[in-house]
């Protein structure tokens, strides 16, 4: 078996399937978008060849840079709300009562579909009968906020739904890291008589660094490419209020049959995406690995 | 090589022939059903229609009915079906028309929906069909909003008009008169407000629900060309009485005529509103008829409470209390590229000849084709609503429709920003001018 391992052309057969799977499903259609990019096209009929335009558009487009603010804000609030998530996980790590419960608890919005979240928050923010409102109204407050269609405060109505919505993902990843902390290390720290605020800082999140660093890598990325929830609560409106990259990508390209123009959106999204990427990788690098 | 390598290649080449057949597979099938098409026995047409029979129960019934009867008549036929939600529908027919495998028959909306379709040639022209009769059937005017340049390319299947729905008990509660002119309607909008009653239930997350609005105020102040003059560029969008149609949207805003919270709710959630009756009106097509009064889910109490006025006229203004709003809905296209085009063209005649009588008795749709109303026992309000249709003056065709996609997308968030008070009616003008200016370059 070791032989046939270290031959060359038998772990090339291993590697092809894969291969050839992963380049007619995820790269072809890649490299196709950015095609489709360079083309003034309805979706339906002739193809034109128009160059950069759809790009230069892009770049003059306010709409669209609106919609991209929106998403470079979900992605601040969403990075912002990962310290939420790593207190909790750190309070339920370590040890305290019900915390399997409350682990299950906040677990549950995971095993719900965006657009079950979606009816249920549109239900939360209805203006009359939603919960909010209603507990308000109750309490006699004036001027009662419109959730969802006051342009000025609607997107932050869906920042919320969404924190919600991922709370359960993250606090399960930092919930798994911080238990596979060795015991002894804290014990260790106790006898030394560190607090367990100190414990937590000094000791723990050093630890999960690598992990909250891919955490950070996962919720801007998700966030710029973020579209579910908001299709189905707000469809990017009051009049784009609410529009982020990927809506207004899927607007140009189904709903006012700019397919070039779209394909173009989605491409730039990519770019912006892997740069992203880059950056926090390059800004949170650290010169060693911290080994147990 | 060892027999262990032997077998290794096996399973790569197993797995490889598993991805490939697992590809062309579906291939396969829809290749077998075009070829099908060659041999007089056995013909496959696939039909995509958007009346699931779960929200569309009466017309999804009488969908299978149809097939059934036409099967049994030609039992080479066989049709198969595809059902899709509304918004769904539209996304895949977009992306199938893409790649060219529309379905043999399947539906589209009038005009600006349907032109990028046309000009990419994916439907079929339809005239040869209209000859011998069926084109009389149609309710003049109707198939028009299906044709460019002069070809037909779809039948309608429906026609509806927008009546302005009330609540009866509501009405009598505060003594209201159904408004005639637009000072009596604001009347009963502030005395309506005076006594914490919402006087309109109206969901604009959907944003044309708004525009029903605002084309009405449109109509009763400018006339009936004036809107589709501003968006066929022989008008403009600044004209007085289309800005001054805008201000009155805004009026009625400020009076808090409608819904609180209406720009985050959909239609839906609107038309709750309306049915829980917390609202007093409801501005919405005649496709919302059977709810109103065949439909048994909703309390007989409330269905005996809904009357409907014609929008009230403005003084001054140029536009008829007989001329509505509304227009075509969806129908029924056969694709360019179909291997059984000819098949699929008498299957769609038959439907449309069928559709138009029990459409109108068994699912309360308002059908394009002329019906004899007076043989048929229908509830009263139906009846008045066929005999208005009857007597229309202007038909203004809804303002999304008649724009191109790109136009409509400019509208109907200008609608939104209208209604939610921040665009000034002038700026609303202007932002459609400049959208339509792009659209002519």
């Amino acid at each position: 078996m070791d032989k046939v391992m270290s031959d060359k052309k038998i772990i090339a057969l291993y590697v092809l399937p894969a291969l050839v799977v992963i380049m007619t499903l995820v790269y072809s259609p890649i490299v196709m978008t950015g095609y489709y990019g360079l083309m003034k096209w309805d979706g339906i009929g002739k193809m034109e060849f128009i160059g950069l335009a759809n790009y230069t558009r892009l770049l003059s487009d306010s709409m669209f840079w609106q919609s991209a603010y929106h998403s470079f804000l979900l992605a601040v609030f969403s990075v912002i709300s990962l310290g939420g998530y790593l207190l909790i996980s750190l309070i339920l790590a370590g040890k305290i009562k019900g915390a399997n419960l409350l682990r299950k608890i906040y677990l549950i919005p995971m095993l719900l579909s965006s657009v079950a979240i979606a009816q249920l928050w549109l239900r939360i923010y209805h203006p009359t009968n939603g919960v909010i409102n209603s507990v308000l109204t109750s309490l006699g407050t004036e001027n009662i906020p419109l959730w969802l269609a006051d342009p000025d405060i609607v997107l932050y109505s869906i920042f919320i739904a969404i924190i919600w919505q991922y709370a359960g993902f993250y606090i399960l990843i930092y919930y798994a890291a911080l238990k596979n902390i060795p015991e002894s290390l804290i014990e260790a720290a106790r006898i030394d008589g560190a607090t367990p605020w100190q414990i937590a800082y000094k000791i723990k999140i050093p630890l999960i660094a690598n992990v909250i660093k891919v955490t950070i890598v996962l919720a801007v990325v998700g966030s710029l490419k973020y579209f579910d929830l908001i299709y189905v609560m707000t469809n990017g409106g009051p009049n784009g209020a609410s529009e982020v990259m990927a809506s207004y990508m899927y607007k140009q390209a189904f709903r006012t049959y700019d397919f070039g123009y779209g394909s173009a959106i989605g491409f730039f999204l990519l770019l912006i995406c892997l740069v992203v990427t880059w950056v926090i990788r390059k800004l949170t690098a650290s010169e060693e690995e911290i080994q147990y | 090589m060892t027999k262990k390598t032997y077998s290794l290649i096996f399973l790569c080449t197993m797995f490889f022939l598993l991805v490939v057949t697992g590809c062309s597979s579906s291939e396969d099938t829809s290749s077998g059903s075009e070829q099908g098409s060659d041999s007089i026995e056995n013909v496959t047409i696939n039909f995509m229609h958007l009346w699931p029979a779960g929200s569309s129960r009466q017309q999804n019934m009488i969908v299978n009915e149809i097939i059934e009867e036409y099967q049994t008549a030609n039992p080479h036929v066989k049709i198969v079906q595809e059902v899709l939600e509304n918004e769904q529908y539209k996304t895949k027919l977009q992306v199938i028309s893409a790649s060219n495998e529309l379905p043999d028959v399947g539906m589209t909306w009038p005009a600006g929906f349907m032109e990028p379709y046309v000009k990419g040639n994916r439907f079929t022209p339809l005239d040869d069909l209209l000859k011998g009769g069926l084109k009389e059937s149609f309710v003049a005017g109707t198939t028009e909003a299906y044709a460019v340049d002069g070809k037909t390319y779809a039948f309608p299947l429906e026609l509806n008009i927008v009546p302005l729905y009330y609540n009866k008990s509501i009405f009598a509660e505060y003594n209201l008169e159904v408004p005639e002119t637009y000072e009596d309607f604001k009347h009963v909008v502030k005395t309506l407000v005076d006594n914490n009653v919402v006087p309109i239930a109206l969901g604009n997350k959907d944003r044309w629900t708004g525009s029903l609005w605002y084309m009405y105020l449109a109509d009763r102040l400018g006339g009936p060309e004036i809107l589709t003059n501003a968006i066929n560029r022989s008008g403009t969008f600044e004209d007085e009485s289309l800005v001054k149609a805008a201000e009155e949207v805004q009026t009625l805003v400020d009076m808090n005529a409608f819904v609180r919270g209406f720009n985050g709710l959909s239609n839906d959630e609107g038309k709750s509103e309306f049915l829980n009756e917390k609202a007093a009106m409801y501005l919405m097509g005649s496709w919302e008829l059977p709810n109103f009064t065949t439909n048994e889910e909703i309390p007989q109490e409330f269905r005996d409470n809904v009357g409907y006025f014609k929008f009230p006229t403005v003084e001054g203004g140029k536009g008829d209390i007989d001329s509505w709003v509304g227009g075509p809905g969806v129908g029924l296209f056969v694709a360019e590229n179909s291997s059984v085009k000819e098949e699929s063209k008498k299957f769609v005649k038959f439907f449309v000849e069928s559709w138009g009588e029990q459409a109108v008795v068994r699912a309360g749709v308002t059908p394009a084709t002329a019906v004899d109303t007076t043989a048929l026992e229908l509830p009263q309000l139906y009846i008045d609503v066929l005999n208005d249709l009857g007597r229309a003056s202007n038909m203004t065709l809804f303002a999304d429709v008649q724009m191109s996609a790109a136009v409509a997308e400019t509208h109907l968030n200008m609608i939104q920003s209208l209604f939610g008070n921040q665009v000034t009616p002038e700026d609303y003008a202007k932002r459609h001018e400049e959208a339509l200016a792009v659209e002519g370059n």
